[in-house]
């Protein structure tokens, strides 16, 4: 069973873009901008260590939330619907070099450059030193027609997916 | 503190929408899509408030809003922008009222995607160290085996020595000494000395912080920063300088012993010396404002000369005065590729041209120096101390001023100047020196064909 809800599966697989809001050291929330990926199971994003603010906040504190809020952000049609996702996240980092590498195929189907940017990834190494973050949705709350004047539909999920 | 009216009044136009953020009561954050007003002059954004009981924030929460941009691209996304706002929200009228107390942002057309991944290097640095505390063993970031040589020793700028070697070797071909040999073991000494030279360079780039310092350093400028990203120890890089250096005179030695000690002697321990000197203390000529002058004379008129003296094993004015374009191309390639490095320069305290010259004085002396190396190729070949078809290097002078338009586009943005002008800098120097050659080996055939005697 699928972990997310149909419409929220269709925007996740879709979305070139979500902003991915972690918890600071004191207590704030933190928003990056992020690619969404989505395997039908859990919600993968991943980050340079360049980057790995993020990746400290998470260990402190996993409580993530991923919203899907920009419709036009897709290499097709609009997103139909608006999504926030409230999960825990886990940083995957066994191997920094290779461990993110199995959601290749989910970022070279959004970004398609990004296979030619590794094929050339001497010029900026320490870009493709990474870590994976797997998120395990907990809460879904959807706006049809990213009607944000409307009351979103939530669902509780099992959170076991 | 609260965050500056420009900021608010940047987040204006070129946004659709907010995002309000807020930890809700089970500890999670929650992320709300929004419309949004600015009204930077009280230094306030309003929100209208979502629909939903999760969504009743209370008069002095503390929230996170987020503005964001991309334009999907066929194979990915640009206009990458996004500002991020913190403070406490309030009623007011029917919407909250953000009143920023804090801000970061981040807009790729101001700050390159290239230039942001290098500031953060520390950052990668420091996260990979705590992995490695956490494990009780060193996490490094890898590379292939071979892309680490490419990148340790810069080897693609061989053609640097590969291009005096072969115009030394064709100057005294053209006056009838030639060895296949001879030709090969030149090359190959000088080569291992250039690798020596780039590898230390960066030895002591390091230990001077002049890598770290360098935020925008390209494919062709910067050095290999192998230390600085983690990829290899200073220790390491020491010794692999020192082989190759070894490897080097070792080649060396053998030739002078060959073909004739003292002349080549003193021509190779010049070259290895001005090429410790460029970066190495006491001198550090590059430091010093020379390095220009340092490359030009060890890669123009010791490589040819000494690949000469291989061959000839007697030194000619006309293959002093060969040496001698192709020693300011070579030249001009470092001048053109201090050009981005000039602000990690001059923290360093490394006065190179660029750092001490304006930018209309650095174009005018480019400008300069490639005329006057094409005068001296068509002025040598003409009164016959090149030979005729040498003047077919002038075909590279296209070349030469789509480098020089470049510079004056693009000389304060490192990224566009890689693309425009570093890499063809490097090509105008070795096609023209190519193309010298090429004089060279139609005059030598047509000599032995009783050719006509304008391509002698």
């Amino acid at each position: 069973m699928p972990a997310l809800p149909l419409p929220a599966e269709d925007v996740f697989r879709r979305a070139l873009v979500c902003e991915f809001t972690v918890i600071g050291p004191a207590g704030r929330p933190i928003t990056h901008p992020m690619i969404p990926l989505y395997d039908g199971d859990k919600i993968y994003l991943h980050s340079s260590v360049l980057f790995s603010k993020k990746l400290d906040h998470i260990k402190a504190n996993p409580k993530v939330s991923v919203a899907v809020t920009d419709l036009g952000a897709t290499h097709g049609g609009p997103l139909n619907d608006r999504v926030t996702v409230q999960g825990d996240a886990l940083v995957v980092e066994d191997d920094p070099h290779t461990t993110w590498q199995r959601i290749m195929p989910l970022w070279i189907e959004k970004e398609p450059i990004v296979k030619e940017f590794y094929a050339k990834r001497v010029a900026l190494p320490l870009f493709w030193e990474r870590a994976l973050i797997e998120i395990t949705p907990r809460r879904v709350l959807v706006w049809p027609r990213g009607d944000m004047s409307q009351s979103p539909s939530v669902h509780e999920t099992t959170g076991v997916a | 503190m609260a965050v500056a009216p420009e900021v608010l009044r940047g987040i204006e136009t070129g946004f659709a929408h907010a995002v309000l953020v807020f930890v809700d009561t089970q500890g999670y954050p929650l992320s709300v899509a929004t419309e949004f007003q600015v009204d930077a002059e009280r230094g306030v954004v309003l929100l209208d408030p979502p629909s939903g009981s999760d969504f009743d924030l209370r008069d002095g929460a503390e929230v996170n809003v987020i503005v964001s941009h991309i334009k999907p691209q066929e194979s990915g996304y640009d206009e990458r922008r996004y500002v991020q706002l913190w403070g406490t929200i309030g009623k007011e009228g029917s919407r909250y009222a953000l009143r920023p107390t804090r801000g970061q942002s981040w807009d790729e057309s101001k700050m390159p995607f290239f230039k942001y991944s290098e500031v953060t290097v520390p950052q990668a640095r420091a996260y990979l160290d705590g992995l490695g505390r956490e494990r009780g063993r060193p996490v490094k970031p890898r590379l292939s085996f071979g892309w680490l040589a490419l990148r340790t020793t810069r080897a693609p700028f061989l053609t640097a020595t590969l291009v005096p070697v072969v115009l030394g070797v064709a100057a005294a071909a053209y006056e009838g000494s030639w060895s296949l040999w001879l030709a090969f073991l030149p090359f190959l000494g000088g080569a291992f000395v250039h690798l020596g030279l780039n590898v230390s360079n960066d030895v002591f780039d390091t230990m001077s912080g002049a890598d770290a310092a360098n935020e925008t350093p390209t494919q062709f400028s910067g050095g290999s920063r192998v230390v600085h990203y983690g990829l290899v120890k200073l220790r390491t890089l020491v010794l692999i300088s020192a082989a190759f250096y070894l490897a080097g005179i070792g080649i060396g030695l053998y030739l002078a012993v060959e073909r004739g000690f003292w002349p080549l002697f003193w021509i190779g321990a010049v070259g290895v010396a001005i090429s410790l000197a460029y970066t190495a203390p006491p001198l550090r000529l590059v430091h010093r404002g020379i390095g220009e002058i340092t490359v030009a004379l060890g890669f123009g008129p010791v490589m040819v000369l000494g690949s000469y003296f291989v061959q000839a094993q007697t030194l000619s004015a006309e293959a002093l005065y060969v040496s001698i374009p192709v020693a300011i191309l070579i030249a001009l390639v470092l001048y053109v590729n201090e050009i981005p490095d000039r602000a990690g320069d001059a923290a360093a305290g490394k006065r190179t041209l660029p750092v001490r010259l304006s930018k209309d004085a650095v174009v005018a002396g480019y400008v300069w120096a490639v005329g006057l190396t094409y005068a001296l190729i068509a002025v040598g070949a003409v009164a016959g101390i090149l030979p005729r078809p040498a003047l077919i290097a002038l075909a590279t002078i296209p070349l030469a001023v789509k480098v020089t338009r470049a510079l004056r586009r693009d000389y304060d943005d490192p990224y566009a100047l890689m693309f425009s002008a570093m890499g063809k800098n490097v090509q105008l120097h070795l096609f023209t020196g190519m193309l010298v050659f090429a004089g060279y080996v139609i005059a030598i055939a047509a000599d032995r064909l009783n050719a006509p005697l304008f391509l002698r």
